[in-house]
């Protein structure tokens, strides 16, 4: 899950509550993702003062680990980078399977390739990148990346692509029924070439997908489920599609980055995440799901049969992918600048 | 009261006096500007790490990148222009704005100069009130404007003018009027201050002296308007050919400029070398353009 830098700037300050604190706890996470009143429980059952930073990219987050800026407690790192931070050993290892909240966790997100064994992690959320669009201007039931790639007439021009290296190109690689994490140059060639052709009809590049489906400017987008569903709300002709090609799954998992300034702290978090009645909490703020059993019961009625949660029948399987070696990211990068030049 | 200064003066010796009141600046330079630089100098010669950060390996690789590239079949080194399109188009860009600044601001800054005191701080306080709000938000702000939906575009549709939208935002047009946008006070402040010490009986003396217009403007006004001209034209250069969110915000993140190519080194790529390279770069364009600069204001010095 990605976050536009602007929404997440403007609304960075919006969650810090004094508390007659018995320490703090710093939190490094993605921006309008950490529900205010599950801060405001936090803080009230364990007098700890709460501090949330966010950031817009696991780029960013990342570079700002690796350039050893530290003092944080918490980060919430998507799947495909955990695999990155423990092998480069920036994660304490916490041994969350062994919090007496891990009962709660979900059979299907425990022994998960990203963190086996879960000794590092608990679930946040999860979700999908897929695409949303609007059915006033995209009619018909169709949910192939055709809609993206060799658009319309009445969707020329009304075309958003996430700015994300791997997003995009994963999604022409699906389009062209190529493999991901491709390091092929033939395939990344004829990436190149359908992104280059698409371009024209392009808007922008830009993970702002809510606020440009919701003005109108984007008739079509790739987008994240809960991002789409936020869209629906202000614009009720906004559909999210699960594409019949594929389409990308994530989650986003909650860790303890090396040298925490408190531990203990950040294992209270983690422990009351997993509660269900505060996972619930998560999906009913961000709309995504949560992968803590016994959370339904909390979740809004409103959110509980919404498409954005819940594929249909049709729907092919979401992918998780692992992060791609530094070669394929090599590759990846020079097709980008080759299409944004 | 008066006498304090001199009797301080005379006390402690004036060059040791002079040279210790230089410290506190050249401490802030030394850490802020030299060690940094250092540091990205270094940096642009080594060689990446897997997942960010960089191995101590001396390599020039990253200088290399910019011009060649790896082919995709055959892994031979081959000449590339796509940096060099970024670069070029940046320059253009900002040569673009300095001009346009330059065109607004002379007749902006002559009309506030020549009013009279009241009015002219009235004005010159206009001016600085967009600054009193971040960049960030001037230039979202600035993309609520322009877009599909946005006021320019509703009330030309309401009229009539236009069946379409005008497609004002994520393009060239959009990232230049952001540019101009964002640095038109640094034009305008400079290139103000130098028409108020302008002395316009030094015209007068000239059309007595049977000058034409053409020549009083070369002879006369240009001259004293020089040193505001340069440096206004380097406070919109310089910031321009860097910027970052006009391109990003205004631009739709379409085309990329120095600018963000620096930033996605850093942050998607991983390739802090060649994120680096890239700065040294952009440092050694805005030193050129300073020099060339100096060394016509010192010809010009010579010729008068």
């Amino acid at each position: 899950m990605k976050k536009p830098a602007v929404v997440t700037a403007l609304l960075a300050s919006t969650v810090s509550t004094p508390a007659s604190a018995a320490g703090d706890l710093f939190i490094y996470t993605w921006g309008e993702y950490t529900p205010p009143e599950m801060v405001e429980k936090f803080e009230k059952t364990y007098g700890v003062k709460v501090h949330i930073d966010t950031y817009d990219s696991m780029e960013t987050m990342l570079a700002k680990l690796k350039s050893g800026a530290g003092g944080y407690d918490i980060i919430v790192p998507g799947h495909d980078t955990m695999t990155i931070l423990i092998g480069e050993k920036l994660l304490e290892p916490i041994n969350v399977a062994a919090m007496p909240n891990y009962q709660h966790v979900d059979e299907m997100w425990r022994d998960v390739f990203w963190d086996k064994g879960r000794l590092y992690s608990a679930p946040w959320a999860w979700g999908s990148t897929g695409l949303a669009v609007d059915r006033d201007i995209v009619k018909g039931d169709d949910t192939s990346l055709k809609i993206l790639f060799e658009p319309d007439d009445a969707v020329k021009g009304k075309i958003n692509m996430l700015r994300d290296v791997n997003d995009v190109i994963n999604m022409a690689l699906r389009y062209l029924g190529k493999p991901r994490c491709n390091d092929n140059p033939e395939d990344l060639k004829a990436v190149l070439d359908l992104l280059s052709t698409q371009k024209q009809f392009v808007k922008s590049y830009n993970s702002e997908t809510k606020e440009l489906l919701v003005s109108g400017e984007a008739a079509v987008s790739m987008s994240w489920n809960g991002y789409a569903m936020r869209a629906r709300d202000e614009r009720p002709s906004i559909e999210y599609i699960y594409p019949n090609e594929g389409y990308t799954g994530w989650m986003d998992n909650v860790a303890v980055p090396k040298g925490a300034p408190d531990i203990e702290n950040a294992k209270l978090w983690i422990n009351f995440v997993m509660d269900p009645e505060n996972a619930a909490m998560i999906t009913n703020y961000a709309r995504y799901a949560n992968g803590i059993k016994g959370s339904e019961a909390f979740v809004d009625k409103a959110l509980a049969g919404a498409p954005e949660l819940s594929p249909p029948e049709s729907a092919p399987a979401p992918e998780f992918l692992t992060a791609c070696t530094p070669a394929v990211t090599k590759l990846y990068d020079r097709v980008w600048t080759k299409l944004l030049r | 009261m008066s006498a304090r200064p001199l009797a301080l003066s005379s006390r402690i010796p004036q060059g040791f006096a002079h040279a210790g009141l230089l410290w506190p600046s050249l401490g802030v330079i030394l850490v802020f500007m030299v060690a940094p630089i250092a540091i990205m100098l270094t940096y642009s010669f080594l060689v990446p790490g897997a997942y960010g950060g960089v191995e101590w390996t001396f390599s020039t690789a990253a200088y290399e990148q910019i011009l060649f590239e790896r082919d995709f079949l055959d892994d031979s080194l081959t000449f590339t222009p796509d940096y060099l399109i970024i670069v070029a188009r940046s320059l253009i860009q900002a040569t673009v704005a300095t001009l346009l600044c330059l065109v607004i601001s002379v007749p902006t800054a002559y009309y506030i100069a020549t009013r009279s005191d009241r009015v002219k701080n009235i004005w010159l306080f206009l001016i600085t009130i967009p600054y009193w709000v971040n960049l960030l938000i001037r230039t979202i702000a600035l993309l609520f404007v322009l877009r599909d939906d946005g006021p320019i575009n509703s009330a030309l549709l309401d009229v009539g003018v236009i069946g379409q939208p005008l497609a004002l935002s994520y393009n060239g047009f959009a990232i230049s009027l952001g540019l101009i946008y964002s640095f038109l006070p640094f034009m305008v402040l400079p290139l103000y201050s130098a028409f108020e010490r302008f002395d316009f009986r030094l015209l007068e003396a000239a059309y007595d002296l049977y000058a034409s217009r053409r020549v009083a403007f070369f002879r006369i006004v240009l001259p004293v308007m020089r040193p505001g001209l340069i440096a206004g034209s380097l406070l919109v250069f310089i910031p321009s050919v860097g910027s970052y969110l006009a391109p990003d915000i205004l631009g739709g993140g379409k085309t990329l400029m120095i600018g963000n190519l620096i930033g996605t080194q850093f942050q998607a790529a991983r390739n802090w070398p060649f994120g680096a390279a890239l700065s040294m770069i952009l440092l050694t364009i805005t030193l050129i353009v300073l020099l060339w600069l100096a060394r016509r204001a010192a010809q010009q010095q010579r010729s008068n």
